[in-house]
């Protein structure tokens, strides 16, 4: 069955201050979509106003054509790095046990099977070495590999990922692609936020692009090409190419 | 061996150890999640705060308990307030709404009673504990260890990534709130034994020191309610054999265990950090 996710109309303010104006896009099952756009453009915000973590002043986000917090415990949300306390007294295997608290329920402890599951998923990232370690003793890659374990272990539908690329080595940027690719292949939906443009060509398919306001989604070549580039980035094209940026 | 016997002949003094005990061990429990939350100050602020509780409870000659929940769960709520709707800081707001509570308490409670009432209430009187405070703190106790051990699931993932539980559909406001509820309980369990003032050295404290020594939060609120309890026995007998009051030996205690920790943990210490340094220098 193919699934849509479709945003309409979402705007959010902190404060009064604006920073998400009329957001609306849509995408079906089996893509792998990347959220584009300069600092501060909102991607974050979108990201979090779509898993109904923050208020919105107005719009809806439905999943075929029913709220999204229906399909709550399908969900699956890797948190950005820098919002996790890595210091906190918890094992790698633990956190990825974690993954299985949303099908439990109440009540329900985590089981010998749904250990093993968790076990099963730190193979598929290739972490199964270090399930008995903190998770302050790996390094950056590694980390962001558990927390995709833990993601995994929740057997969602839904993939939300907040810049999972950031500061991580080349081996675990292979790993994590792989696994999003077959997440897709699966017929899964993959919510990427990134900010680094020098791969998006090779991460995604699919795009949304804001500035606050939605500049343009849909397939990679058709979002990513330099008029749009220039109005979300606010700065000539010629500069983005200077970075690299192949268009 | 005079307080093992002395602790097997008087009533009052085995009333003083069961109390002791049970403080000790739901203050490591609370404090565990506590300071993993990064709430060691909310928990000096609900300590404080219960104290206008306390005294208007004492003018209406009801049960403290009351006033004491009343109040410390209106500061909650209060200092909730102030950091959702203004731009002042959390930690701002804390020392803002409990020293207004606290202030009031003072004045309140030396109207109310006489002075040594205040000292009592202020630095805790372990030896004073009566049959009615031992049940309190029994009750009170049992609650606590029960709502852990059924949400200790929820506790968990709450605390660690509050973001990924409000996706999955958890209250997090909610369980924010039943935390300041449990934390409110165990301040007015603590306050015949520990007193206001010092709760929150068995608060933060033993947590903290178990925090150094493992990996698994389990293991943590485990070490924490034993470090809790010792200390508290260190209080009651430092407090019945030598006259002292027992919150603050029960603080220096704490204390005590965590310099222990801190200097020999295996994997935190600075001790052995310090020679593994110096060993891996020799190497090269």
């Amino acid at each position: 069955m193919s699934d849509i996710i479709s945003v309409k109309d979402v705007s959010v303010s902190y404060f009064g201050k604006q920073v998400l104006e009329d957001v609306s896009f849509e995408f079906k099952s089996g893509n792998l979509i990347g959220i584009l756009g300069p600092n501060g453009a909102g991607k974050s915000t979108l990201m979090k106003a779509m898993l109904g973590l923050i208020p919105k002043d107005k719009g809806t986000i439905e999943i075929n054509s029913k709220p999204l917090k229906v399909f709550r415990k399908k969900i699956a949300y890797v948190p950005q790095r820098s919002n996790i306390d890595w210091n906190f007294p918890i094992t790698v295997k633990d956190t990825v046990v974690i993954g299985t608290y949303p099908l439990l329920g109440l009540f329900h402890r985590p089981r010998k099977e749904d250990k093993e599951w968790a076990m099963c998923c730190l193979e598929q990232v290739g972490m199964v070495d270090f399930a008995d370690r903190q998770i302050g003793e790996l390094s950056g890659g590694q980390q962001q590999r558990v927390f995709l374990a833990r993601a995994l272990a929740q057997k969602a539908d839904y993939f939300f990922l907040d810049e999972p690329f950031v500061g991580i080595d080349v081996s675990s940027e292979d790993v994590i692609i792989g696994i999003l690719k077959k997440l897709q292949s699966e017929g899964k939906i993959v919510f990427v936020v990134h900010h680094d443009l020098t791969k998006v060509k090779n991460y995604f398919d699919e795009l949304v692009l804001i500035n606050k306001q939605l500049i343009d989604a849909g397939p990679v070549q058709k979002v990513f090409q330099s008029e749009n580039m220039t109005r979300a980035y606010e700065r000539p094209v010629s500069m983005l190419s200077d970075l690299g940026v192949e268009m | 061996m005079g307080f093992l016997h002395d602790l097997q002949t008087y009533a009052f003094l085995q009333k003083a150890f069961v109390t002791s005990i049970m403080v000790g061990i739901i203050c490591g429990v609370i404090g565990s999640f506590i300071i993993l939350r990064g709430m060691a100050l909310m928990g000096d602020a609900i300590s404080h705060a219960v104290l206008p509780g306390v005294a208007i409870s004492y003018m209406l000659g009801i049960n403290y308990f009351y006033g004491a929940v009343f109040t410390g769960i209106l500061t909650a709520f209060g200092i909730g307030a102030i950091t959702q709707n203004s731009r002042i800081k959390s930690d701002s707001s804390i020392g803002l709404v409990f020293s207004a509570f606290f202030a009031l308490g003072i004045i309140l409670i030396t109207k109310a009673k006489s002075a040594t009432d205040l000292t009592q209430i202020l630095f805790g009187n372990v030896l004073a504990v009566r049959s009615s405070d031992m049940w309190l703190t029994l009750a009170i106790g049992s609650l606590v260890i029960l709502v852990v051990i059924i949400f200790y699931k929820e506790l968990l993932v709450s605390s660690f990534d509050e973001t990924m539980a409000a996706a999955y559909g958890l209250k997090v406001r909610f369980i924010h709130y039943a935390i300041m509820f449990l934390l409110t309980l165990v301040t007015v369990a603590s306050l015949q034994t520990v007193g206001v003032i010092l709760v929150v050295s068995m608060l933060i404290t033993p947590a903290s020191t178990a925090y150094l020594l493992t990996n698994r939060l389990s293991i943590m609120v485990l070490l924490a309610s034993f470090f809790g309890a010792l200390s508290a026995i260190i209080g009651l007998y430092f407090s019945f054999e030598y006259n002292m009051p027992s919150g603050p030996v029960i603080a220096l205690a704490t204390t005590g265990l965590f310099l222990l920790a801190f200097l020999f943990s295996p994997k935190q210490g600075i001790v052995f950090r310090k020679i593994k340094a110096f060993n891996r220098k020799k190497l090269a």
